[in-house]
C-alpha cells in the first residue's frame, strides 16, 4: 500500500497532462461526421500520402548519411573527429525550426545561394528534415561502431576481406540494430515534424501536422482537427511499438551470455 | 631454404611512444616461434606488423621472400588468432570459419567440406549451427583456431590465445595445440604469450622481449638451462640472481658466495668490471639445518603449494632475497634460521648496465 501511494502523484500527472485532453480530443472528433469528412476528403488522404514520403525519404536519406558520417568519424583518423563526435550532441538539442531559418537564409529566394523555388518544393522540406535528422541516427551509429573491438576487424581483414567487405559482412550487421532503432526514432520525428514544415512554407506541402493546424487554428474545424491529430497518433504510437520492439530485442541481445 | 618470415630492423612507434624497438628475426618454414614477454615487451607489437595491422615506422617485413611491408593485411594470407578470439557474433560458427574462404572466391561446394575439415580437425564438428555466444570460452578458441586454419595459411599467428581461459582449460588447450601442430607440420607458427610454460611446451626456439626490444632467442632448452640476459633468467624459470663474486674466468668459472667458492658456468663472454649473478632455479636451492658448509639465511616465508612448498629466504651473504622450492619444510617457519646450498654448476650472467 505504501508503495502504490507513490505511484498516485504520477498517474495523476499523466492522466491530468495527456490522458484528458487526449480524452477530450477523442470526444471532439466525434461531433457530427467529422469521421467520415476526414477520412473520404482528398486533403486528407494527400496530407497521409506526403506525410508518410517525407517521413520515409527522410529517414532513408538519414540513414545513408548518417550511416557514412558515422563510418568516417569512428574509422577514417583524422584530427578532431572527436570533437566532430561531439558536435553531433550538440545539434540534438537544436530546434528543428533554427534549420529552417539557416535555410532560407542560405538558399531562399533573397539567400547567399538562392536556388528559386528548390527550398518551397517538397524537396526542400526533405532537405531540411534530412540535415536536421541526420545526427538522430548518426548518435546510435556512432556508439554501435565504438564497440566493435578492432580485433574483429584486424581477423577479418587477415582471413582475406577487403575493407569493403568487412565493413559489408561485419561491422554493419554488428551495427544494424542501433542504426534500426536510430531509423526508427527518425521516422516517428519525421512524422510529427512541424516546425519545418510552417517555417519554410513550402507551396503544395501539407503534412498531418500542417492540417491539424489548418483545421484547428485557420478555419476553427476542431472535430476535423481532432480526426487529423488521432490518426497522427495512431501511426505515431504504431511506430513508437516498432522502435521499443526493436530496442527491446538489441538489449535482450546485449545482455545474453556472450 | 627461403625464411617464411623475416623481420629487418622492424620498429614501430605511435606518436612519441616506442611500441618495437629495431627488431631482427628470422623464422624458418615449418618452424614454431614463441614470442615471450611481459606486458608492454612488444610481442604483440610485432605480431602485429607482420600481420600488417600497423605500419612499421622502419625497416622492413618479409614473408617467403616477398617484402610485405607495404601490403595490406588481406593479401598477407596469414591466420591469425586472438586472445579475445573476436568471432562474429551475428554468424554461426560455420559461417564464422567459412568467412575467409569466402573473401577468397573459393567455390562454394569446396567451402563446405572445407568448414567441416577443420571443425572436425578441432574437435568441433557438431557445432557449426551455434551462434559464438552459446559457446564456452574454450570452444570459440577452437573455433577461432578452425577459422584460421580453414584458409590454409602458410604462417599461422596467435596473439595469446589461451590467456582468457581458465589453468585447467589451457593445459588441454595446450596439449590439442600439440596435436594440431604435429598434423600441420608444413605450417610456420608464431606465438605471443606471456606464460613461459606455453612457450617452452610448443615452441622449438623462444624470442624472450623486454621493453619492447629482443632480449635473447634461442631453443627452449638452451635458454632455459643457460640463458645469456639476466632477463631470460629471471622471466624463464623465474631463477633466482644472486650476486656473486668472480673469482676466476673460464669454463667453468670460480666464483666467490659468502666466503664459499663455488663453480659456475658462464652462458655468454663476461665483460671485464660487469658484475655477474648466479642464475639459480628455485627446486637447485636446497634449505637445511644450518651449518658451517651451508649458507646462512633467514627464513622470510613458507607457503604450501600443494605439490611442495615455496620457502623465501634472505640471504646473509648479499643482504637479498631467494625463493627456494622444497617438497619438506620438516618445522620450518618464518623467522627461523637456515643452512641454504647452491649447488656448483649454476649459469653465470653478467647484470647490470
Amino acid at each position: 500500500m505504501s508503495r502504490t501511494r507513490w505511484l498516485v502523484p504520477p498517474l495523476v500527472v499523466l492522466l491530468g497532462l495527456f490522458g484528458y485532453p487526449l480524452v477530450l480530443v477523442t470526444g471532439e472528433s466525434f461531433t457530427g461526421d467529422a469521421w467520415a469528412g476526414v477520412l473520404g476528403s482528398a486533403e486528407f488522404r494527400d496530407a497521409v500520402g506526403q506525410t508518410v514520403l517525407l517521413a520515409l525519404g527522410a529517414t532513408a536519406g538519414c540513414v545513408l548519411l548518417g550511416t557514412f558520417l558515422a563510418l568516417v568519424i569512428a574509422f577514417v583518423p583524422f584530427p578532431g573527429a572527436r570533437t566532430l563526435s561531439r558536435l553531433v550532441d550538440t545539434v540534438l538539442a537544436f530546434p528543428s525550426f533554427l534549420i529552417a531559418l539557416a535555410f532560407t537564409f542560405l538558399y531562399g529566394s533573397a539567400g547567399v545561394f538562392g536556388a528559386g523555388s528548390f527550398l518551397y518544393s517538397p524537396w526542400g522540406v526533405l532537405l531540411a528534415e534530412i540535415t536536421f535528422y541526420t545526427p538522430f541516427v548518426m548518435r546510435p551509429a556512432l556508439a554501435a561502431f565504438g564497440e566493435i573491438p578492432a580485433s574483429h576487424l584486424d581477423v577479418a581483414a587477415s582471413l582475406g576481406a577487403r575493407p569493403g567487405r568487412v565493413l559489408w559482412r561485419v561491422v554493419l550487421p554488428a551495427a544494424l540494430p542501433s542504426l534500426a532503432s536510430g531509423a526508427c526514432l527518425t521516422l516517428l520525428l519525421a512524422m510529427n515534424e512541424f516546425g519545418i514544415v510552417l517555417f519554410l512554407g513550402a507551396k503544395g506541402v501539407t503534412t498531418l501536422p500542417m492540417l491539424v493546424y489548418g483545421k484547428g487554428i485557420v478555419t476553427f474545424d476542431f472535430p476535423g482537427a481532432s480526426v487529423v491529430a488521432l490518426v497522427n497518433v495512431v501511426l505515431s504510437l504504431a511506430l513508437y511499438g516498432s522502435y521499443r520492439a526493436l530496442t527491446g530485442r538489441r538489449n535482450r541481445a546485449a545482455l545474453e551470455p556472450a | 631454404m627461403t625464411p617464411a618470415v623475416e623481420f629487418r630492423g622492424v620498429s614501430v612507434h605511435f606518436g612519441r611512444t616506442r611500441a618495437l624497438a629495431p627488431l631482427d628475426l628470422t623464422v624458418a618454414r615449418g618452424e614454431t616461434l614463441a614470442l615471450l614477454g611481459p606486458s608492454g615487451s612488444g610481442k604483440s607489437t610485432a605480431l602485429k606488423a607482420l600481420a600488417g595491422f600497423v605500419r612499421p615506422s622502419a625497416g622492413r617485413v618479409w614473408l617467403d621472400g616477398e617484402d610485405v611491408t607495404g601490403v595490406p593485411p588481406h593479401r598477407r594470407g596469414l591466420g591469425v588468432v586472438v586472445q579475445s578470439y573476436a568471432l562474429f557474433p551475428h554468424m554461426r560458427v560455420a559461417d564464422n570459419v567459412a568467412f575467409g574462404l569466402k573473401a577468397r572466391k573459393t567455390p562454394r561446394a569446396e567451402i563446405a567440406a572445407r568448414v567441416a575439415e577443420v571443425l572436425d580437425l578441432v574437435g568441433m564438428g557438431q557445432y557449426g549451427r551455434r551462434y559464438p555466444r552459446e559457446l564456452s570460452g574454450g570452444q570459440q578458441q577452437r573455433v577461432a583456431l578452425a577459422r584460421a586454419l580453414a584458409i590454409r595459411p602458410g604462417v599461422l599467428l596467435l596473439d595469446e590465445p589461451l590467456s582468457a581461459l581458465d589453468a585447467a582449460l589451457r593445459e588441454d588447450m595446450v596439449a590439442e595445440l600439440l596435436r594440431l601442430r604435429a598434423e600441420l607440420p608444413g605450417t610456420t607458427l608464431i606465438y605471443v604469450t606471456h606464460d613461459q610454460g606455453e612457450a617452452l611446451a610448443l615452441a622449438d626456439r623462444i624470442a624472450v622481449m623486454r621493453d619492447s626490444r629482443l632480449v635473447e632467442i634461442g631453443p627452449c632448452q638452451q635458454l632455459y638451462r643457460a640463458p645469456a640476459a639476466e632477463f631470460t633468467a629471471s622471466f624463464l624459470g623465474a631463477a633466482n640472481l644472486i650476486p656473486v663474486e668472480l673469482v676466476r674466468d673460464g669454463h667453468p668459472a670460480l666464483v666467490r658466495l659468502g666466503g664459499r667458492e663455488l663453480t659456475a658456468e658462464p652462458t655468454a663472454p663476461l665483460t671485464p668490471g660487469r658484475a655477474v649473478a648466479l642464475g639459480v632455479r628455485p627446486h637447485r636451492v636446497g634449505v637445511g639445518e644450518p651449518g658451517p658448509d651451508a649458507l646462512h639465511a633467514l627464513v622470510r616465508g613458507v607457503q604450501w603449494r600443494g605439490t611442495g612448498y615455496r620457502v623465501d629466504l634472505e640471504l646473509d651473504a648479499t643482504g637479498g632475497t631467494i625463493r627456494a622450492e622444497v617438497s619438506e619444510v620438516d618445522g620450518i617457519v618464518p623467522g627461523q634460521a637456515v643452512g641454504v646450498s647452491i649447488p656448483d654448476g649454476c649459469p653465470l650472467v653478467g647484470v647490470g648496465p
